[in-house]
């Protein structure tokens, strides 16, 4: 128990959250389903992130009256994480909207979501 | 410690929740569920001290991702019928 | 029964390979040599209190720039899908949306509106930036077409907006190569008083054209989307 901390159990939570997007990804059949999975993807991959930024009892790097601006090295948490993070976030909706519009266009072509119904490439 | 009670308690919901909404035969559902699981996770960054990461999350994760989802529903189902 | 077993075999090693992240993770005591450099001398040399802002614009401000471009990218892609002809006029009955919401809106959109451009002036200083300020105009947005389907929202006016803003931040970049030490430095103007709005040099002005040309892609986004439904 000793060795439970916050930023172990994000990370597990995580973790956990990846494998449940890839699982999703592989086992629906449903396009619409197959994007929510790759958002749940998106998210735990940012989740995993932010945890192995994290110090132990430091505060958010920005820098005001509860922090020393002369011992900031040692009182704030990995900024550079976070800022990946912020813009991936970002991105991922840009990415999402452009993977539901796809499904919109693929829909009034074929009338149909099951990924099984579009097979023209199989062989 | 409290923030490790969260922190557990959230992480749990968040894998409820995305179990919903990967599995769950309905896709409004399955929409909604997917908004909830970016809701929670924006309380993990704050517990992680990344407010910044937070607010973003809040507002696309939660805010825009589901109403774009539900604008290319709505437009799905009127094609339908 | 082959699938699924493959499926399982796929998540196992997935599972495998991010396992060695947790394994032996003990949580950081300290940073690592880099984000100290960034902590420690990221006040004096950029300026700026919130050391998030100071990676994303100035110290990785070239990666910032790649990402506005790939958000511009999905905008456009989008907009070319789901392009409407000039013209369709609205051929679906609209229900009338309700007193409150409508009156609702009409006192909040404003005030969403400053709140975002607040977020993104406030980045070097506080929580926010021109991501979360983008965002935000964006939701407000959201609230207005709910609220009346029937608005029409000038694409002559976000795409205005989004190019200049895009421009202008490419120019920044430029004039730093030109009269400071290099691309996107953020040295161009004077750091100023640490801790008040008009500090850290560029920086305030660079967010505020991220925020609003993020405000106008995930804006575009939107109001094509919004636009699709209207059509048949």
């Amino acid at each position: 128990m000793e060795n439970l901390n916050l930023e172990i159990i994000t990370l597990i939570t995580g973790v956990i959250l990846v494998l449940i997007g890839i699982w999703g990804l592989l086992t629906q059949k449903n396009l619409i389903k197959i994007v929510i999975g790759f958002t749940l993807f998106d998210t735990g991959i940012h989740i995993i992130m932010v945890s192995i930024g994290y110090v132990k009892n430091r505060t958010a790097p920005i820098i005001d009256q509860s922090v020393n601006i002369n011992d900031v090295g040692n009182s704030v948490v990995d900024p550079v994480p976070q800022a990946l993070v912020l813009t991936a976030i970002v991105i991922g909706l840009g990415v999402t909207a452009l993977m539901l519009t796809y499904v919109l266009k693929m829909y009034q072509k074929r009338k149909s979501l099951e990924i099984n119904n579009y097979n023209d490439l199989k062989w | 410690m409290i923030n490790l009670i969260i922190a557990i308690v959230i992480g749990v919901l968040i894998l409820i929740m995305a179990i919903i909404a990967v599995h769950h035969k309905n896709i409004v559902v399955g929409i909604i569920a997917a908004g909830v699981v970016s809701l929670f996770a924006s309380i993990l960054y704050l517990l992680l001290a990344a407010p910044d990461v937070a607010m973003t999350e809040a507002a696309i994760g939660s805010g825009l991702s589901t109403i774009i989802f539900f604008y290319v529903l709505n437009k799905i189902k009127r094609q339908n019928g | 029964m082959v699938k699924n077993s493959l499926i399982f075999i796929v998540l196992i090693g997935f599972a495998v390979l991010l396992a060695d992240l947790f394994v032996g993770f003990n949580g950081n005591t300290d940073l690592n040599t880099l984000a100290n450099h960034y902590a420690v001398s990221g006040p004096e040399e950029v300026g700026s209190a919130n050391l998030v802002t100071a990676v994303v614009v100035t110290y990785r401000g070239l990666d910032t720039l790649g990402e506005v471009t790939i958000l511009f990218l999905a905008a456009a892609i989008v907009s070319f899908l789901l392009k409407v002809e000039a013209g369709a006029s609205l051929n679906r009955k609209l229900r009338s949306t309700s007193e409150i919401l409508d009156t609702a809106s009409r006192i909040l959109v404003p005030v969403i509106f400053l709140f975002g451009i607040y977020v993104f002036i406030n980045g070097h200083l506080s929580p926010g930036g021109g991501f979360q300020g983008g965002a935000i105009i964006a939701s407000g947005l959201v609230l207005m077409l709910l609220a009346q389907p029937a608005k029409e929202v000038g694409h002559k006016l976000i795409t205005l907006v989004e190019s200049i803003s895009g421009i202008s931040f490419v120019l920044i970049g430029v004039a730093g190569v030109l009269f400071a030490a290099g691309f996107l430095d953020n040295k161009l103007l004077s750091l100023g008083k640490f801790g008040t709005i008009f500090s850290a040099g560029v920086i305030p002005i660079i967010y505020i054209f991220v925020g609003l040309k993020v405000g106008a892609e995930l804006s575009g986004i939107i109001t094509n989307l919004h636009e699709n439904q209207n059509e048949a």
